[in-house]
């Protein structure tokens, strides 16, 4: 029993077994169930019977393609959104002419705290339906015509980029930030020695040097796209005009806890890995190949 | 000439701080915008709208009121729920994750470099795939609709355990070699050697493990099923229906539930900003 204490050897798998545990128990067992699951018709919560293929055919369906449009839309424009603003937010506040960078640092994080649904409840008084909610009394104001926001494909796929955009725009700044602090000043002291104009030493010093962290914060940026719930649900919790706001993670949801189909639900699950996987593979070795053609 | 440059460089900079300022007002004013419409009546505030001016006269705390003292409000549940549930599963991950990341950044084992890809692994993939089985794992074990059930499933955080390795890698391991000369069994080195030594990656993570609990929604949606048992979230969530939302209680609970937050940010900035960009330190 002493030698338990003392050995170097059985200390770190000792250490390791709440991960172990936890990785069998939470991780595995649900992930082989969720692949099996996608192949049978499951009612209730223990009996289930092989059909093959069928729950992958059942999601040849408008309503998957809605959600996968609707998901890839989104990705595309959070993507767009959330790293040239950051980056140039970065840029400006880490420029030593700019006075009171802390404090705008603080004030442009402040958002990332807020909870989805705390967000979410922002955005549906400021973005409300009636003449009097502040978007449309100021669209009143300009002799535009008011919006029912949330009843629109176009205008209700804009509210869910703003409200990602309002809360992750800080903390990829935050990441940029860090990066910009580990680009040696000498650097730029040379670059302007030599001439160089502001963006052509943001072009060739500061973009390259902060690909990795780009490549990172677009990495998950990807990854939340495909997976985003509460964004849609918090505009529209019970139902939705038409497809609006139906995500893949959703539609999961739809099926598995409001009609009870879990067989359907894990096969649009097991698609979503495969969707996500794809993705990133495809973009690190989209990435990878411009490094070699650079070096 | 010389001169010409330096106005103009202060022309920038002057430019540079109105635009923050600028983009200052826009990030804060949805939460000032809720804040301000906490103190109306919804009536009030969808037939005359928003009016941003202080007036003490017209404002009140009757939605605060409705939200402690309300027929049928138990928004302090919820409050507690959320309180407990974040308290219990910070506490718990941060014990645990501490543990493995310190033994994966601080001995050599065999398994190490197998262990560490199992923690990246579990980091890649997306526990929305998980949920389904593991609602039915929950039920199985029977804690649906409890404490239990929220923090279980993800109390040992690979992302925490990364952060931690990170961590621990970067420290010297002298002290360890210097524990054991003096007769410390391996867990006296974690916990009176090395965990000190560990205390700015507690505090990050402690804030970072905190916020993303308080905040967690998919998952305590699916196992809390009654009222009573909701946390602020997902009974705020459940004020919102087809039928006409109630503004009243919704408005005032959504400001009461990132007061905390708030108020820890501005206590501690550098450990929330450490432990929100801990995905980004390098390996």
């Amino acid at each position: 029993m002493k030698n338990l204490f003392y050995s170097k050897t059985l200390a770190p798998y000792i250490f390791c077994t709440p991960f172990l545990l936890s990785f069998c128990i939470f991780f595995v067992y649900p992930a082989i169930t969720t692949f099996v699951m996608s192949f049978q018709e499951v009612i209730g919560l223990n009996n289930a019977r092989f059909i093959g293929l069928a729950n992958y055919k059942r999601l040849l369906n408008e309503h998957f393609y809605n959600a996968l449009q609707t998901n890839t839309i989104y990705t595309i424009c959070t993507v767009l959104v959330l790293i040239p603003i950051p980056v140039l937010f970065a840029v400006f506040l880490n420029s030593k002419r700019m006075k009171g960078t802390t404090f705008f640092r603080s004030a442009i994080f402040v958002p990332a705290l807020t909870s989805v649904i705390v967000a979410g409840v922002a955005f549906r008084l400021i973005f409300g339906e009636l003449d009097t909610a502040f978007m449309n009394s100021l669209l009143i104001q300009l002799g535009l015509p008011p919006q029912k926001w949330m009843m629109n494909y176009g205008t209700g796929m804009m509210l869910m980029v703003t409200l990602t955009a309002w809360r992750y725009i800080g903390i990829n700044m935050v990441y940029y930030l860090a990066g910009l602090q580990n680009i040696p000043e000498e650097l730029y002291e040379s670059a302007e020695m030599d001439g160089a104009g502001a963006f052509s030493t943001f072009w060739h010093i500061t973009l390259p040097l902060l690909k990795p962290i780009i490549i990172y914060t677009l990495t998950i940026a990807i990854f939340d796209g495909y997976r985003m719930f509460g964004e849609s649900f918090v505009f529209w919790n019970e139902g939705m005009p038409g497809d609006i706001g139906l995500t893949i993670v959703r539609y999961i949801y739809q099926q598995a806890f409001q009609r009870n189909d879990m067989g359907m639900g894990s096969a649009i699950g097991i698609t979503l890995l495969a969707i996500v996987l794809v993705i990133n593979l495809l973009q690190l070795k989209w990435f990878g190949l411009f490094k070699k053609e650079g070096d | 000439m010389i001169i010409n440059r330096k106005a103009r460089k202060k022309m920038a900079t002057i430019l540079l701080v109105l635009f923050f300022i600028i983009v200052t007002v826009v990030a804060l004013f949805p939460l000032y915008y809720m804040f301000m419409a906490s103190f109306k009546s919804s009536k009030e505030l969808f037939r005359n709208g928003m009016d941003f001016r202080i007036i003490p006269g017209l404002m009140s705390l009757d939605n605060y009121k409705l939200l402690f003292f309300g027929r049928g409000s138990i928004y302090l549940s919820w409050y507690k729920n959320s309180l407990l549930i974040t308290a219990l599963f910070t506490a718990g991950s941060l014990f645990f994750s501490s543990l493995v990341g310190y033994a994966l950044g601080a001995y050599q084992f065999r398994a190490k470099n197998f262990i560490f890809t199992l923690v990246l692994l579990v980091l890649m993939v997306p526990l929305e795939i998980l949920m389904l089985p593991l609602y039915k794992l929950i039920v199985g074990m029977g804690i649906i609709n409890t404490y239990a059930g929220v923090i279980l499933p993800f109390m040992v955080s690979p992302m925490a355990i990364f952060f931690f390795r990170q961590y621990v890698a970067g420290l010297s391991k002298d002290f360890m070699d210097a524990g054991r000369v003096d007769g410390c069994t391996e867990f006296g080195l974690f916990f009176r050697i090395m965990a000190p030594l560990m205390k700015p990656a507690f505090g990050a993570m402690a804030i970072l493990l905190a916020m993303q609990n308080w905040n967690s929604f998919i998952w305590p949606l699916i196992v809390l099923r009654t009222n009573e048992k909701f946390t602020i979230p997902i009974g705020l969530a459940s004020l919102m229906s087809p039928y006409g939302n109630n503004y009243d209680m919704l408005i005032s609970g959504a400001v009461l539930a990132i007061i905390p937050i708030i108020i820890l940010f501005l206590l501690n900035q550098r450990a929330f900003i450490s432990g929100l960009t801990s995905g980004g330190v390098k390996g």
